[in-house]
Formats: structure tokens, C-alpha cells, sequence
């Protein structure tokens, strides 16, 4: 597959190539005519090779699965045809006075980079014109960059980077996840203050819908120092966390099930 | 009729042997009184542009006389064809004939049978200058004479409108409850949370629901509110500064007034004495939200309870000053209602520790609470229940249907008003302290949290 397109880009190359210098240096002169003596012999007609007038490629730069539209004008050849399993894009009407005009257009998706080649002859010759479309892989989906873009606000950051730490019904005590999550948060954290100066993180406690709003506002403000008291432990600066209960007020969803409940029973980190 | 007028304290002895208490032996009988007085309330009639207005007026005093649960409400079914509209109507026959038809009013057609009414409320509504006026009669129809029937006869003027209609009834209906020593609920205001405007707001309305007004508008969470005994100030807890703090409002001029709160994260659940001059409230100043007291502009804070757990809503007793109930969850278990003298000391669990129990709240009288309990049914399915504080006896008040919360007693001592979600949204309803006359009072929006006010 390789060596077929490296050799049909070669061929391809060459073809352009000559194609390109009979342009230059086209028309090549008839002989001088020797001073006519007699009648001459009957003239037989000079017949001039086909004209390609463009054959390009739009746009010539594209995705996997994207389409380019190929579109070509060619004059005065008795048949015109294109590789890559495009084939015959037209014959002139035999014994047509004028010379013919072929033209036309076609989408293609090639799936790798690809150089189509338009051919044209009649009885005086034949001429070639190349066109590649680039085609390149898209990045593949939903990979998170990697480093920390330094455009990225601290409230992104934080966002991004650290984690919910959960709590049991009616409880405050940082379960062992809520422990790895913390202490994930909490060397991320270091760093993340290290770059940013300025900013602040609010630990948002949060509870499910089932206790009382006032003593779930207790309970959230409850988780939220929990999980300070936590991270303040792993050496994460104090001054620059602050808690902030919202109870049952701000749920982040709202179905009557299990999963839903274990969402809201968190503390929540985001960046001022 | 004078055994109408009880005092809950000397009932609370007697009560095992009045007649309604032996129906329920329990402690709703204490609450509500025993034998009812009945009364007749047939609908007025209205001249000139009054009578479009009557439907409003005799709606409004039916209403307000049956909500006030002094009254047994002779069926209407019953009633007389001849109804009189004023006084000189009823005329004494030499002898009673209730079959006859062309015979003029008479006592007896109310208090005979199937009526059987001990008292009849009657008159009627005309335009006057541009006024509704209204002439009112209650009439003791057990009497054999109309001088000695006649125990209150008045007239009550308004502005020719839906407004005037319903105040002249009002003022009816609360002078003939007068006359039986309860006051009218009919200037009295619910205070409640709505987000119908977009974010929960503190709104307010009459006790019937009529006149749903906002009151702040902070745009931000504002909940919780609790009204000052004098009407004139309402405190509630507002993430409106950030963190969620106490805010407090003038009710006259709906402006703010200034309260300190303490450094701390959250502060919420401010409630006043009877003397409106202290503030009881929750605090997590030290890491725990914990009972705390201050003067009611914030100043001379003092922490009531010390616990390593979540305590909050304290509530002071309105008679005694002293005794504070609050819901806590220490001992690692779920939230219970507890009480504790004024200083912190003397703290007992008041529920038996089963399910969740929140929201308490005294009434007037200063013996029962009313909370809200998950006990018997999954967690977060509240329902109202009424406890004894002496005895600790309890009873369920409603059951089963949907989440049932914050139940806060009216002025008159008989009458709860609470949310639920029973029809599928949380809605402010009111009932009677013995689980009867349910009335939904708001429909527009998610409404919660709500406090009565005199």
C-alpha cells in the first residue's frame, strides 16, 4: 500500500512535471517550411494536445471523513479521465468541429492523503494534471490536556482539579474515599497555591433533601469544617480556605434515589 | 356557656373526664376544650352594589367562625326557610308551629330540632355613601324572648370592594368570637418562604392566605423567618452577605435593621422571647453549630449548649422564659428534640431517640410542642406530631401523606400552621391542633417555613 502510493506520487510527480514544462514550453514549432516549389502535398491537419485549464482540489487540506471537491476544465481532448477509481470524466462527440470543452466536479473522501491525477488526450497527445488532498486524523475525543493550560483562571483549576469528598447520611466523618479524595485535594492544592497566588478555595458543605433544611445547614457546615480540619492537617494553608454551608439549598440533583442522595452529601471545593 | 371560655392550665386536670377528651385520650382533648357552643350562621343578603360583594362577606364570616373552633357549625342543610335579615323580624306566635310557613320568624326555628343551634348570627349588607355597611346580630336563640336573646348587635362599615367585603365580615366574626373569650385569627399574618418570585423570599399573608405579599428581596436564599411576639420585627437566615447569617427587618418599615452576628460560618434559626428582648440562635463559631443567646440587636452573645454535635432551632417558651427546646444530634445519633433550662443546664431528650425529630415549636400557653418526626416511616418522610412537655406524651397529627414540617401555632393556641408536599409541591396549610380542617393556604410556587404572627 505504502510503495503503491509512494510510486503512484512519484509517477504522479514526474507526470505534473512534464505536464508542466510542455506548458512552458509549448507550442514547439513546426519546422521552418522549405520555400514551396510546387503544389504541396495535401496538409494534413496539425491537431494541438489537450488543455487542461485547472483542475484543483477545495479544500485541499481536510479531516478523516471530511469530503474536497475536486473541479477541472479541460479543453479541446477526445477523452478525459481521472485514477484513484474516478475514471472517464468525459469524451469530446465524435468528429466535433470545435474543440470540446469537458468540465465538471466531484466530492471525494479519501481517508489518507491522496493525488489524483487528471489525464486528457487526443490524436496530437496527452497531458496530465495532479492535485493531493491532505488529510489529517482528528485528536482523538474527550483526552483532558494534560498540564494545567496557564491561561486557565484559578476558579478553573480548582474546578477541575479537585474532587467531591462524600459523606454517610446524617454523619460528618471523612469516610476512608472522602480520606483519598482529600488528600489528593490536598497536594493539589499545594501546587495550585503555589501558582496562584491570590486565590481563595470555598469548602461548600451540602446535604441531601431527606433531613430538615435547619439541620441540614448545620450538617453541611459541619462537613465543610471536616474537611477543612482535613486538609488543613496535610499542611494546606488555612487562611486561604474558607466553608460555606448550603444545607439542602443547593442540590446538585434532585431524583428520589440512593445515587442522588450520595451526590448531595458532599463537600464541594470551588476557587474565588 | 361560660365552660366555653377554658384555660388550658385548670383543664389539664379535668380533661380526662370532659366528653371530647374520652373520644381521644389523649392530650389533644386539653388543647382543644370540650363542649361546643352551635351556631347558625345562614348568608346574608346585600342591597345595591353590596350584593355582589355577599358571597364574599358570608364566605368570610362562615369561615372565620368555623376556623376559630369554638363553634359546632349547624348544618346549613337544615336551616329554616325563614330567615330573619334584622331584629324586629321575629315575632312571638301564641302558639309555635314550625309547619307553618306564612308565620314570622321565631327563636325556636333555630334552636328546635333538626337546627338545634344555641346561637344564630343574622343581618344584612347595603351601600351607603359610597360604603358596604353591614348590620350584625348574634342572637342566643335558646332564650324565650327576643330582648333576652340579643347579645350583640353592630355596624361595621368598609370601602364598597372585595377588601371592604372581607373586613366588615372579619370585624363581624371577631366581635361575636369575643363574646366566647377567644380573639379573632383574622388579623393575624403567616409569615413564609416562597420562590415563586425566582429565589426564596420571605413573603406574607392574611391567616385565610388572602393578601400574598413579598417582603424581601435579596435575590439570594432568604429562609427560616421568626417573627418578634410584638409583630414588629421578623428575623430569618439569608445567604444574601455570603455565608448564611441572621438578617433582621422592620415589619413597619420592611427596612433593614442592624444585628450582629458572630464569627462564625453559618448562624441561623434566631427566635425571641415572649419579651422580644433576646434572641435564641444557632451558631458554628466553635466548629459546631451550638444554642446560643444574645440581646435582640446581636450584642452580649452567651453560649447556651456545648456539645461536639449539630444543635439548632432553639425555641424559648413563651410563658416561662426558661425552659429552651432544640433539636441536637448528639450521642452520634440522628437529630432529637431536647430540652435544657435558659442557662444550658438540665439537658433531657424530649422524643424517644427513634427516626428524626425537628422543628419544635411551643405553643402560647407554654406546655405542648408541636414538631415534626420521621419516627415510624423512612427518613426525610416528616409528619406533625403534638407532645405534652411535662409527661411526654405525643400524638401523631397527620400521617403518611407526603413530607409534613415546621408546625408553628397559632396566637388562639388550637390552630398549626405547617407545610406539605401532600400534593406534590410543598404548599403552607393550616389545621386545627387535633389534625382536623386542613386548609391549603398558598399554591403559587414552592412555599415552606412558615411562622404566625398576632
Amino acid at each position: 500500500m505504502t510503495t503503491n502510493k509512494a510510486s503512484a506520487l512519484a509517477l504522479a510527480l514526474c507526470l505534473s512535471f512534464f505536464a508542466a514544462g510542455c506548458k512552458k514550453k509549448v507550442p514547439a514549432p513546426a519546422p521552418p517550411a522549405a520555400p514551396p516549389k510546387v503544389a504541396a502535398p495535401t496538409p494534413k491537419p496539425v491537431v494541438a494536445r489537450p488543455i487542461v485549464k485547472f483542475f484543483t482540489a477545495e479544500p485541499s487540506t481536510i479531516e478523516r471523513g471530511q469530503a474536497s471537491s475536486l473541479k477541472w476544465e479541460v479543453t479541446g481532448a477526445e477523452t478525459a479521465s481521472i485514477n484513484q477509481g474516478l475514471g472517464v470524466i468525459g469524451t469530446a462527440a465524435a468528429g466535433g468541429a470545435t474543440p470540446a470543452v469537458i468540465s465538471g466536479n466531484r466530492s471525494v473522501f479519501p481517508s489518507n492523503t491522496t493525488t489524483y491525477t487528471l489525464t486528457a488526450s487526443n490524436s496530437g497527445g496527452t497531458v496530465s494534471e495532479a492535485v493531493t488532498v491532505n488529510v489529517t486524523t482528528p485528536p482523538p475525543a474527550a483526552k483532558a490536556t494534560p498540564t494545567p493550560s496557564p491561561r486557565a483562571t484559578f476558579g478553573e483549576v480548582i474546578a477541575r482539579e479537585l474532587h467531591d469528598a462524600l459523606f454517610d447520611f446524617d454523619k460528618s466523618d471523612i469516610r476512608e474515599d472522602a480520606r483519598n479524595s482529600l488528600t489528593q485535594n490536598s497536594d493539589k492544592l499545594k501546587t495550585i497555591f503555589r501558582d496562584y497566588p491570590n486565590g481563595t478555595v470555598t469548602i461548600e458543605g451540602h446535604a441531601d433533601e431527606r433531613g430538615s433544611a435547619e439541620y441540614n445547614l448545620g450538617l453541611g457546615d459541619r462537613r465543610a469544617i471536616a474537611a477543612k480540619e482535613f486538609l488543613v492537617q496535610l499542611g494546606v494553608s488555612a487562611d486561604r480556605l474558607r466553608t460555606l454551608s448550603y444545607g439542602k439549598e443547593r442540590p446538585q440533583c434532585t431524583d428520589n434515589s440512593e445515587t442522588c442522595w450520595q451526590k448531595n452529601r458532599r463537600a464541594h471545593f470551588t476557587g474565588q | 356557656m361560660k365552660n366555653i371560655i377554658f384555660s388550658l392550665l385548670t383543664l389539664a386536670a379535668v380533661a380526662p373526664v370532659q366528653a371530647f377528651a374520652q373520644q381521644r385520650p389523649d392530650i389533644i382533648g386539653v388543647i382543644m376544650g370540650s363542649q361546643k357552643a352551635v351556631i347558625a350562621v345562614p348568608d346574608m343578603r346585600g342591597a345595591g352594589r353590596a350584593s355582589g360583594l355577599m358571597d364574599i362577606v358570608n364566605g368570610t364570616l362562615f369561615r372565620d367562625l368555623e376556623d376559630a373552633a369554638v363553634f359546632k357549625m349547624a348544618p346549613k342543610s337544615m336551616y329554616p326557610t325563614r330567615v330573619p335579615q334584622q331584629p324586629q323580624e321575629f315575632r312571638k306566635p301564641l302558639q309555635y308551629d314550625p309547619a307553618n310557613r306564612n308565620a314570622a320568624p321565631w327563636l325556636q326555628d333555630w334552636s328546635d330540632p333538626p337546627v338545634n343551634s344555641d346561637y344564630l348570627a343574622f343581618g344584612y349588607a347595603a351601600e351607603q355613601d359610597n360604603q358596604i355597611v353591614l348590620f350584625g346580630w348574634l342572637f342566643n336563640v335558646r332564650q324565650p324572648e327576643v330582648a333576652a336573646a340579643h347579645v350583640l348587635g353592630k355596624i361595621y362599615f368598609g370601602p364598597i370592594d372585595e377588601t371592604g367585603a372581607r373586613k366588615v365580615a372579619h370585624e363581624f366574626a371577631a366581635d361575636i368570637l369575643k363574646q366566647f373569650g377567644v380573639e379573632s385569627l383574622a388579623g393575624s399574618k403567616v409569615y413564609f418562604v416562597s420562590n415563586r418570585s425566582g429565589s426564596k423570599e420571605i413573603w406574607s399573608m392574611d391567616y385565610d392566605g388572602a393578601s400574598q405579599k413579598q417582603i424581601t428581596s435579596y435575590k439570594s436564599i432568604s429562609t427560616m423567618p421568626s417573627v418578634s411576639p410584638d409583630g414588629s420585627r421578623i428575623a430569618f437566615t439569608s445567604w444574601a452577605m455570603g455565608q448564611p447569617q441572621i438578617l433582621v427587618h422592620s415589619l413597619e418599615t420592611l427596612r433593614r435593621i442592624p444585628f450582629l452576628n458572630p464569627r462564625a460560618g453559618t448562624n441561623q434559626n434566631a427566635s425571641y422571647t415572649a419579651d422580644g428582648k433576646q434572641i435564641a440562635f444557632s451558631s458554628s463559631a466553635s466548629g459546631f453549630s451550638q444554642i446560643y443567646m444574645a440581646n435582640a440587636d446581636g450584642s452580649g452573645v452567651r453560649r447556651l449548649s456545648n456539645s461536639r454535635a449539630v444543635e439548632v432551632e432553639p425555641k424559648i417558651n413563651p410563658k416561662t422564659g426558661n425552659e429552651i427546646v432544640f433539636v441536637s444530634g448528639r450521642g452520634g445519633g440522628s437529630p432529637q428534640v431536647y430540652s435544657m433550662n435558659s442557662d444550658g443546664a438540665d439537658v433531657q431528650r424530649l422524643t424517644t431517640g427513634e427516626g428524626q425529630a425537628t422543628n419544635p415549636s411551643w405553643n402560647p400557653q407554654g406546655t405542648h410542642i408541636a414538631f415534626a418526626w420521621t419516627r415510624g416511616y423512612d427518613p426525610g418522610n416528616f409528619n406533625i406530631f403534638v407532645m405534652d412537655v411535662n409527661t411526654r406524651e405525643y400524638v401523631q397529627l397527620t400521617s403518611g401523606t407526603g413530607r409534613n414540617e415546621n408546625p408553628v401555632w397559632a396566637p388562639d393556641g388550637k390552630h398549626i400552621v405547617f407545610s406539605s408536599d401532600r400534593g406534590g409541591r410543598g404548599q403552607i396549610w393550616t389545621m386545627l391542633a387535633d389534625g382536623t380542617q386542613l386548609r391549603q393556604l398558598t399554591s403559587a410556587g414552592i412555599n415552606e417555613k412558615p411562622a404566625w404572627s398576632k
